[in-house]
């Protein structure tokens, strides 16, 4: 049977569930990262299939775990960017023929299913359990930890990839046509790009707290510096450049106030983690990484676009989950990576979550301040999206990596890193992970 | 501004039928009495509501807006860079509505100004609801 998508029961999105049943039952142990790049070349090697296979054998030998001992497999299967196979192209039949295909011809190349990793993993001979949480490694995080702790898998690989293709992405498919449907035309006649619903949510905050765009730039800095310390990272292999407070500044706009640099460059990448029950995960290669509580928000905006007063009460209730079944409280976290691709929404998610005791409309005088990895108050130590490229991933790596002592550095030194929260991506709309090093 | 044409469907129809006969209609659930936009196939509140379809004054304010530089739709990439704003029903400020704002120089919106809809042609023949500073 094909793989589906988890159940909405495996999501824990409402408040008041109290404290997550499987917490510290469920550990992350093993990281296995693809190289990036730009786009693909076309190439067998650089396919989204090849790179997915390579993370999760790294990921399996990073954790000293036999692909035997796997049971579990967890992945998102969407893997664009926003680029598509043109409907006008040949596909690269060199590339799909020279692997085991699914009736897909796309899958390894612009999308990715269990079925195809399966085939082409034969090393994977006891999987018994495969399930998709899409669309990011936040959602697949979710499932793979209730998975884990419900007993559905005790060993399981979790995996996210991207594909990149050339040219201009969400430039071709309806976006070139004369005429677009009517449904989907009440959204997008208006040709506003896809960082417009979030520039319009920090136009709204900087009209209602007086605070201006500039007040971003030691935000984008620091993530840039944390990124271009995450080897595994797109900036840090392809073009290890320091981001300036003009650079910043004076970069052309993408829908005002968003410009070019508050939103994340699109990369082609596979990540993928080990995950186990605490009991197994104790005699891995790596210090086990204990999940505390796993959170999602499910709201909707009422019209077109999120309006500020939505944006807060949906962070509001996303701190309260996460805390909540974590049985911690804002105090506990020794550093944040909550989603921050599109940057201008980093300040919403921090903000609910009340770290350091920040409030609404009070993010950006924070950020003025040391939120450096080696100060008391890290912000996104991972550097995130803007300091590594468009995964969705480095957050969750870096808070692994952090309390497991191998970020290198990158390793938060102003605070003891013991426990962390990371996921997203969007205010409304994400999945949050709270990790520990120790699991009660 | 060279918008592209629009291709009604079963959902949107009604208020693409509504826009050639210069009114604003949107989806209203009948037992929650609760107006919703874009149209959707069952009321999201209740979830099994009857839907209507409600004809609107055609006044609402500028909630905010941002300007596009850099747009994915191809035939506006021409007309860059220009308004996109939101703009909030009287009947329900909770219903937005997006609009290039006719008229109105780029980056010179006045958020908080009322306006009134008005009713552009597409290339296709398809009227669209825009909307004008009211006096």
């Amino acid at each position: 049977m094909a793989t589906e998508n988890a159940p909405q029961s495996m999501y824990r999105s409402e408040e008041g569930l109290g404290i997550w049943e499987h917490r510290g039952k469920v550990a992350a142990v093993g990281i296995g990262h693809s190289p990036t790049e730009r786009r693909w070349d076309g190439s067998r090697d650089t396919s989204v299939g090849a790179l997915s296979i390579l993370a999760l054998r790294k990921a399996m030998e990073d954790a000293g775990v036999t692909p035997d001992q796997v049971d579990g497999l967890v992945i998102t299967p969407v893997t664009t960017t926003g680029a598509f196979w043109p409907e006008e192209d040949p596909l690269p039949w060199d590339v799909i023929k020279s692997y085991n295909q699914t009736d897909d011809p796309l899958d390894g190349i612009a999308k990715l299913s269990a079925e195809w990793l399966l085939k082409n993993m034969p090393e994977l001979t006891n999987v018994k359990y495969t399930q998709y949480g899409p669309t990011c490694m936040s959602n697949a995080l979710n499932v793979a930890s209730q998975a884990v702790g419900d007993g559905l898998t005790n060993v399981c690989l979790v995996l996210k990839a991207w594909h990149n293709l050339p040219g201009r992405y969400y430039q071709s498919g309806p976006n070139a046509h004369d005429a677009i449907q009517g449904t989907s035309a009440i959204r997008t006649l208006w040709g506003a790009p896809a960082c417009s619903g979030t520039a319009l949510q920090f136009a709204e905050y900087c009209r209602k707290y007086g605070k201006t765009h500039d007040m971003m730039a030691p935000f984008m800095i620091n993530s840039r510096r944390n990124g271009l310390m995450m080897p595994e990272g797109y900036w840090y292999q392809h073009r290890p450049e320091e981001l300036t407070a003009e650079d910043y500044e004076y970069a052309r706009w993408i829908a005002k106030p968003a410009n070019l640099f508050d939103n994340d460059i699109p990369i082609m990448m596979a990540g993928a983690y080990l995950f186990a029950t605490s009991e197994r995960a104790k005699d891995m290669k790596q210090k086990p990484v204990y999940i505390l509580n796993h959170a999602s928000s499910e709201a909707i905006p009422r019209s077109l676009t999120p309006s500020l007063d939505e944006v807060e009460a949906e962070t509001a209730s996303t701190a309260r989950k996460i805390y909540e079944g974590a049985g911690i409280t804002a105090a506990d976290l020794s550093f944040e990576n909550m989603y921050d691709g599109f940057p201008q929404f980093h300040q919403f998610h921090i903000e609910g979550l009340g770290y350091r005791g920040i409030k609404f409309g009070e993010a950006l005088d924070f950020y003025q301040t040391d939120i450096s990895i080696e100060g008391p108050n890290p912000v996104s130590p991972s550097g995130g999206n803007i300091g590594a490229g468009r995964s969705r991933v480095w957050l969750h790596t870096d808070s692994i990596q952090q309390i497991q002592g191998r970020a290198g550095a990158r390793a938060v030194t102003g605070v003891k890193p013991e426990i962390a929260v990371s996921g997203g991506p969007m205010p409304l709309g994400g999945n949050y992970t709270v990790w520990s090093a120790t699991p009660d | 501004m060279s918008k592209q044409g629009v291709n009604p469907d079963e959902l949107s129809q009604p208020f693409w039928d509504a826009a050639n006969n210069n009114k604003l209609m949107i989806q209203n659930c009948i037992t929650c009495d609760r107006l919703q936009h874009p149209p959707e196939s069952e009321c999201r509140d209740c979830e099994n509501g009857e839907l209507e379809w409600k004809e609107m004054s055609g006044k609402g304010k500028i909630y905010n807006y941002v300007v596009v530089y850099d747009c994915p739709v191809r035939m506006l990439q021409e007309d860059q860079p220009f308004n996109v704003a939101v703009v909030m029903l009287d009947e329900d400020p909770g219903i937005q509505m997006y609009s290039h704002l006719p008229g109105v120089p780029a980056d010179e919106v006045p958020v908080g100004a009322n306006v009134e809809v008005i009713f552009e042609k597409l290339p296709n023949g398809q009227n669209v609801p825009e909307w004008k500073i009211s006096n």
